[in-house]
C-alpha cells in the first residue's frame, strides 16, 4: 500500500509541476501560437499525470474506470479543440511573429488555408 | 470511502489542488490581458480543463468519489462550448455555410482587436 502511495505522490507532484509550468507559459510567452504550447502542456501532461496519480490513490475499480474515462475524453477533446483554435486564428489573420522570411512563408500558409476553405 | 489512508494522501492532494488553482489564476490573467480573442478562448479552454482536474482532486480530498461523474460531464461540456465559440468567432452565425467567406472578410471578432493582430504582449 505504501508503494502505491509513493507512486501516487510522485505522479501528483509531477502533474502539479507541469500544470504550473504551463500556466507560467501561457502568461509569459510572447505571442499567440507559442502561448498555445503552454496551454497544451497543461492540457496533456499536467492533466494526464494528475489523473494517473489519482488512479494510484483510488482503491476502487469503478473509480479507476471513471478516471480513465475522464482521461480518454480529455485526450480526445484537447488536441481537437487546440487544432480548431489554431485553424480559426490562422484563418482570421493572426500571424506567428517570426523573422521576415518566416512571416512571408506564414502568410502564404494563410492563403493556402483560405483557398482550402473556399473550395469546401 | 477510499481504502487508502487519507492522512497519507491528503498533503499531495492539497499541494496539487493549490497548483491547479495557481494555474487557473494565471489563465485568468491571460484571459484579461489577451490582445486577441483567441488568447481569451485559449485561457477559457485551460480554465475548463483545470476545473475538471480540480473537481477530481477535491473529490478525492473529501472522500466523495461521486464528483468524478461531474468531472466527466464537465469535460464534455467544455469541449462543446469551445467548439461552438470558435465556430461563432469564425463564421459569425450558427448556420449557412455559404456565407462563410463573407463574414471572414468582414472579420467578426477582428474588429475588436484589429490593431493587435499577432499581438506582441510584452
Amino acid at each position: 500500500m505504501t508503494a502505491l502511495v509513493i507512486i501516487s505522490w510522485f505522479f501528483l507532484l509531477c502533474g502539479s509541476f507541469f500544470a504550473v509550468v504551463g500556466g507560467i507559459g501561457i502568461v509569459r510567452l510572447p505571442e499567440f501560437f507559442s502561448r498555445m504550447h503552454g496551454g497544451g502542456i497543461t492540457d496533456t501532461l499536467g492533466a494526464a499525470l494528475i489523473i494517473i496519480g489519482l488512479c494510484f490513490a483510488a482503491g476502487d475499480w469503478l473509480v479507476v474506470v471513471k478516471l480513465l474515462m475522464i482521461l480518454f475524453f480529455l485526450f480526445m477533446t484537447a488536441p481537437s479543440s487546440c487544432h480548431a483554435l489554431a485553424r480559426s486564428a490562422l484563418s482570421q489573420g493572426v500571424k506567428p511573429v517570426l523573422e521576415i522570411d518566416s512571416v512571408r512563408k506564414s502568410s502564404s500558409l494563410i492563403d493556402s488555408v483560405q483557398k482550402s476553405e473556399s473550395s469546401q | 470511502m477510499t481504502p487508502t489512508a487519507p492522512d497519507m494522501m491528503s498533503p499531495a492532494l492539497i499541494v496539487s489542488s493549490i497548483a491547479i488553482l495557481v494555474t487557473m489564476m494565471l489563465a485568468l490573467v491571460r484571459a484579461m490581458l489577451g490582445p486577441t480573442v483567441f488568447d481569451r478562448v485559449l485561457a477559457l479552454n485551460m480554465m475548463g480543463t483545470k476545473t475538471v482536474l480540480l473537481i477530481c482532486v477535491v473529490g478525492f480530498l473529501t472522500g466523495r468519489t461521486d464528483f468524478l461523474d461531474l468531472a466527466l460531464l464537465y469535460s464534455l461540456m467544455n469541449f462543446i462550448g469551445m467548439v461552438t465559440l470558435l465556430r461563432f468567432s469564425q463564421v459569425g452565425h450558427f448556420g449557412k455555410l455559404s456565407e462563410t467567406m463573407e463574414s471572414l472578410d468582414q472579420g467578426v471578432f477582428a474588429a475588436e482587436d484589429g490593431s493587435n493582430k499577432g499581438g506582441d504582449s510584452s
